[in-house]
Parts: C-alpha cells; sequence; structure tokens
C-alpha cells in the first residue's frame, strides 16, 4: 500500500486530473507523436524552439495518469530550459523512474519531478512515466516521427 | 515471482477456511477443481491470487504438468522417424494426442487436425496456403468487427498482395453483430468469410452456425476463430459445419506454442503446403519433391510434441469435468460478476451482448484501465488491461483501453469479491 502511495502521490493525481500546459501550440516547430501500444498511452508533444531555448511546450492525448501527470510535470519544468538543460534533466528524470538515482540526493536539480521516484518500485510503468520525455527529446533532436516505448 | 514458489508449503489455515458461498444452484464443485491447479495457490505481494486474465492465458492443471514431465522422463524421443521403442511410444503419445483433440471437437477424421503453434498460425496457414491459392484481384473477404488482429493482419496482407477487398461486419453498441449487415455484404464476389465464435476483448457469443450458414449459400467457406470458445462451451465443427476452426492450447488449460487447425478434408486435400522441409514430404529429389498426405503435409519439420501431448491431456481434462457444467458454472459466474460490477458508480462494462462468455471489459469513469490494473496487482489480482489485440473494437467505442476480467471455471464468486474491493480501492485512490 505505502509503495502505491509512494506512486499514485498527490501531486501526481493532480496532474493527472489538471494537465498543464494540455494544449495545442499553433505554428509550433517542432511536433512529435508518443505512442506506448501496450497500454495505448498517445500524445502529441508540441514545441517551440528558438536559439536552443524551449519557448513553449505543450502537449495533448490520452493516457494512464503515470504518462500524464509526467508530461504535464515535464512541460511545466522545461519551458524556459535551454536544450543543453533539457538533455541533462532527462538523463536524470530517466535515472530517478528507474531507480538508479536517489532523488533526495538531487532534490534541487529535480525539483517536483522527484515525485516520479515511486515508479521504480513498479518496473512495467516505467515506459508510462518516460514516453513523454523520449518524445519531447525527439522534437528537441528534430525528429518528426512517431516515438513509441515497446 | 520464485521459482520454488510452486513447492512451498502452503498456508494451511487459509485453505482450510471454506470459501463461503461459492456452490451455486449447479453445485459445481470448483474446490475441488481449484485443487488441481498447482499455481493458483501461489500468494502474490503477500495476498492470494486472483487469476483473472484467463482470456490471455489459461493455468494449467497437474494431469498436463504431469504429462509434460512423463513425456521427458519416459518417452522423449523424435517422431515419425525412428523404429526405435521410444521413437515409437513418442509418436503414439503424439498421434494419440490427436485423436483426442479430434474427439474433442468432434471431427470426422484424425487428419483433420492440424497441429500449428496456435490459433495465429492456424489462420495464418489458410491465409497462405488456401488464400493464396484461390483469392483473385477483386475477391471479396469478410471478417468482423469484433475480430482479434491475428484475424484481421494476415487478411489485410493477402488482400494487399492479391488486390482483394476486406469487408467489416459491423456491430451495435452492446457488442452484438449485425447479421442484416452480413447479408448484404455476401456477394459473388466474396470468396472467404472468417470470423471469431467469443469475443477476446466483449465477451460476445456470435450466431457462427448462423454465419457459417448463411455464406454456405453462397458457397463460401468459412473459418471460426475458437480461440475464446473451445474452454467455455461445447464446440462440434460437424455441427456447426465450418470449413475451418482454430484454437489456441494455453487458452485452454493445455501448453503454449501448440494450437489446431481443424480443415476439412476435401479442402485440406486441396490446399498447397504452407511450409517446406521435413514430415511433410513423402520423396524428394532436386527436381521434384512429392507431398505427404494429410495431416503431415502441413507439419514441416519437429513438431512440439510435448505441446501436442500436453494438449491432448488437456481437452480430456476439460471434458471430464465436461462443457455443459462448465458453460453453466461460468455463465452463473459471469451474471454475479456482472451484477456486482455493475452497482459500482461510475463503472461502464463494454460489452453486453445477450449472448455472453465469461468475459468482463469494463471501464472506470476518471481513472486509465492502466492505473487500475497496477492498483489491483498490488493485491494480488491479476486482469489485463489494453486493447488486447482488438483495436478497432476500442476504436468503435470510442475509448483507447479497458480493464479486462476473464473468468475460468476454477474462478469463485470470492475472486468477484475481491475485485470488488480491488476496484473500490482504484476509486479511493484516484478519489473518484
Ligand atoms: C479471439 C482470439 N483469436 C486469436 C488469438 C490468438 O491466439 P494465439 O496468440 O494463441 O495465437 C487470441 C488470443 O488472444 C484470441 O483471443
Amino acid at each position: 500500500m505505502d509503495e502505491l502511495r509512494e506512486l499514485y502521490q498527490q501531486v501526481i493525481l493532480d496532474h493527472n486530473k489538471n494537465p498543464r500546459n494540455f494544449r495545442k501550440i499553433e505554428g509550433a516547430n517542432r511536433k512529435v507523436e508518443g505512442y506506448n501500444p501496450l497500454c495505448g498511452d498517445h500524445y502529441f508533444i508540441y514545441m517551440q524552439l528558438e536559439d536552443d531555448v524551449i519557448k513553449d511546450l505543450s502537449f495533448e492525448g490520452e493516457g494512464c495518469a503515470i504518462s500524464k501527470a509526467s508530461a504535464s510535470l515535464m512541460s511545466s519544468v522545461l519551458k524556459g530550459k535551454t536544450k543543453a538543460e533539457a538533455e541533462m534533466l532527462f538523463q536524470r528524470f530517466h535515472e530517478v523512474v528507474t531507480g538508479r538515482l536517489d532523488p533526495t540526493d538531487h532534490l534541487e536539480e529535480l525539483g517536483k519531478l522527484a515525485v516520479f521516484a515511486g515508479v521504480s518500485e513498479f518496473p512495467v510503468r516505467v515506459k508510462c512515466a518516460t514516453l513523454a520525455w523520449h518524445t519531447m527529446h525527439a522534437a528537441l533532436n528534430g525528429r518528426c516521427e512517431t516515438v513509441s516505448t515497446e | 515471482m520464485k521459482a520454488s514458489s510452486n513447492i512451498t508449503i502452503p498456508n494451511i489455515t487459509e485453505q482450510l477456511t471454506p470459501r463461503s458461498s461459492t456452490q451455486f444452484r449447479t453445485g459445481f464443485d470448483v474446490e475441488k477443481i481449484r485443487e488441481d491447479f498447482p499455481i493458483l495457490k501461489q500468494r502474490v505481494h503477500g495476498k492470494p491470487l486472483v487469476y483473472l486474465d484467463n482470456a490471455a492465458t489459461t493455468q494449467k492443471p497437474r494431469v498436463v504438468i504431469e504429462a509434460i514431465q512423463k513425456y521427458y522422463t519416459e518417452e522423449n524421443a523424435n517422431v515419425h522417424r525412428g523404429v526405435h521403442f521410444l521413437s515409437e511410444k513418442a509418436t503414439q503419445a503424439y498421434e494419440g494426442a490427436r485423436s483426442r483433440i479430434r474427439r474433442f471437437i468432434n471431427a470426422s477424421k484424425d487428419k483433420e487436425i492440424i497441429f500449428v503453434r496456435g490459433a495465429t498460425e492456424g489462420i495464418n496457414l489458410v491465409v497462405n496456403s488456401y488464400g493464396r491459392k484461390y483469392i483473385q484481384p477483386g475477391d471479396e473477404i469478410i471478417i468482423s468487427a469484433m475480430e482479434h488482429h491475428s484475424n484481421i493482419v494476415p487478411w489485410q496482407m493477402l488482400c494487399e498482395e492479391k488486390g482483394a477487398k476486406l469487408r467489416i461486419i459491423p456491430m451495435n453498441d452492446a457488442g452484438e453483430l449485425l447479421i442484416d449487415e452480413y447479408e448484404e455484404l455476401l456477394n459473388e464476389r466474396t470468396k472467404f468469410v472468417s470470423v471469431v465464435q467469443v469475443s477476446n476483448s466483449l465477451g460476445t457469443v456470435n450466431p457462427v452456425r448462423q454465419i457459417i450458414q448463411m455464406a454456405h449459400n453462397y458457397g463460401i467457406p468459412v473459418l471460426i476463430d475458437g480461440a475464446q470458445a473451445v474452454q467455455h462451451m461445447p464446440v462440434d465443427v460437424r455441427d456447426l459445419d465450418c470449413d475451418f476452426y482454430v484454437f489456441s492450447g494455453h487458452k485452454i488449460f493445455g501448453p503454449t506454442g501448440i494450437g489446431i487447425l481443424y480443415g476439412k478434408e476435401r479442402l485440406l486435400e486441396v490446399m498447397p503446403p504452407y511450409q517446406g522441409g521435413g514430415d511433410m514430404i513423402l520423396s524428394v529429389t532436386f527436381e521434384k519433391t512429392i507431398y505427404n498426405t494429410l495431416p503431415a503435409k502441413f507439419e514441416a519439420g519437429t513438431p512440439h510434441i510435448e505441446g501436442g501431448i500436453g494438449l491432448g491431456v488437456a481437452v480430456d481434462y476439460v471434458s471430464k469435468i465436461g462443457l455443459d457444467a462448465i458453460a453453466a458454472y461460468e455463465q452463473e459466474l459471469l451474471k454475479y460478476a456482472t451484477e456486482a460490477l455493475s452497482e459500482i458508480e461510475g463503472l461502464r462494462i463494454i460489452g453486453t451482448a445477450k449472448e455472453k462468455a465469461s468475459v468482463l471489459s469494463f471501464v472506470l469513469e476518471g481513472v486509465h484501465p492502466h492505473d487500475m490494473g497496477t492498483i489491483l496487482d498490488t493485491e494480488g489480482i491479476a486482469i489485463r488491461t489494453g486493447h488486447h489485440c482488438t483495436q478497432p473494437v476500442m476504436q468503435r467505442f470510442g475509448i483507447p483501453a479497458t480493464a479486462r476480467a476473464s473468468l475460468a471455471f476454477y474462478n469463485t464468486k470470492e475472486d468477484i469479491d475481491a475485485l470488488v474491493r480491488g476496484i473500490y480501492k482504484v476509486k479511493e485512490i484516484f478519489g473518484s
């Protein structure tokens, strides 16, 4: 039960219910589709990238609470970040959800992303947590394709 | 799960606690049956296992496990190839299984029973052998709106190759096929009909006898996908008069990697081999190969011998309990579960056909099925979440996924109660 509470923290449930930046960016210069066929999580990530800075980041789509909250928090955290900073956070986030990094040692850097530490206890849910990030990463690197976490 | 868990000493008190009200009118002794399935004694995350994912795969009774062990301890040799004692023994066991399976679906001849890897391979065999020989540009093939991907994709591939067209029998909001629309689809261009008997994502039992008859009025052959049917109801391929019938061993309490294609002899005879290799030939020279007779013609290479043997034992096991008794018990369980789930606020059952097998797909307002699956798992409850390899069904109902509880005859009313409690826990966590 504790592990479950750890996974479905209030912050995650809140972002699932009221996702931030849940919209299209008209004329965004980057748009990538992300899909997890196992559970049907399906998102579009919109990114406005200017001079290697993420000016705006948003998403649309549907999926489980973990994937949606992850997309929502990611969009809040990465807005205004440089490409290099976003790459770094992507790596950190991945380490947190796979249990290779203790978030308590990096609280400042991770900020709210630390709430995803509970995912590491549920290996099959790692794909849910990282779907939006992988999709964002593809957008960041200018790839226009469907990203799949299968 | 620990490999040793099958031999851990069971928790005695729990074993002895009577599952109070499990006895239904049918008087089906489910407690006795559960004793046959060692895995059901397992605990998952510290809770008794509640296995409700039987449409994905079923658990195996001890007799099947022991038959496989016996094969490897006492009978193992290649079949159809040796003059020695063990090869003879293995061949007898394997061919004996074929006869058991023939009896189980009431086919008339052993050679109409082709061992394949599963329902998927059975369909692919028919598509690639019958389909590639007989389907022409402009022909039409009819499937239904509730097919498993394995009864969609092979036909799509064939249609693409041949320039043929796939036509779909639609369904209503309850998940019942519209037979009038099917009638409309049938015409002189229709060259094949392939339909699922029981839907794995909706539970619908289709009127396949009628579907077959209607196709036969036009002289069209019909394949029935029985992957979700043979474990729930008596199936008689001669009574159905289907031309082909497929099912998977692992969904009927047998091993994985083995399944059955039944075909009418007349059709199998005119079909070319599906794969080439050993066993399927009578003679080979570099100029010409003469193919073997049925069923060997369709069984190239060393087969899944212990799989076939295990499946033979599995169908005998099921027959001994009796599919009529199984169906009656499962129908009561289904009714109990449908009522219990319907009482949960915000829960919607997907698939409400009048004729249903014990499969319950549902969605819960405000909660994605995948999250439900994770939370139920921590309670030891195994359900499937996702699209169940039927994406067009999900599209039809405008949902990305469902949670699915699929019941077997070893499930109990208490399993359903546990599921309901689990769902309330989901609601509590999600505040929905
Ligand atoms: C209705 C139906 N048809 C076909 C299949 C494919 O079976 P298999 O994967 O064993 O080949 C399944 C399995 O889920 C099924 O439910």
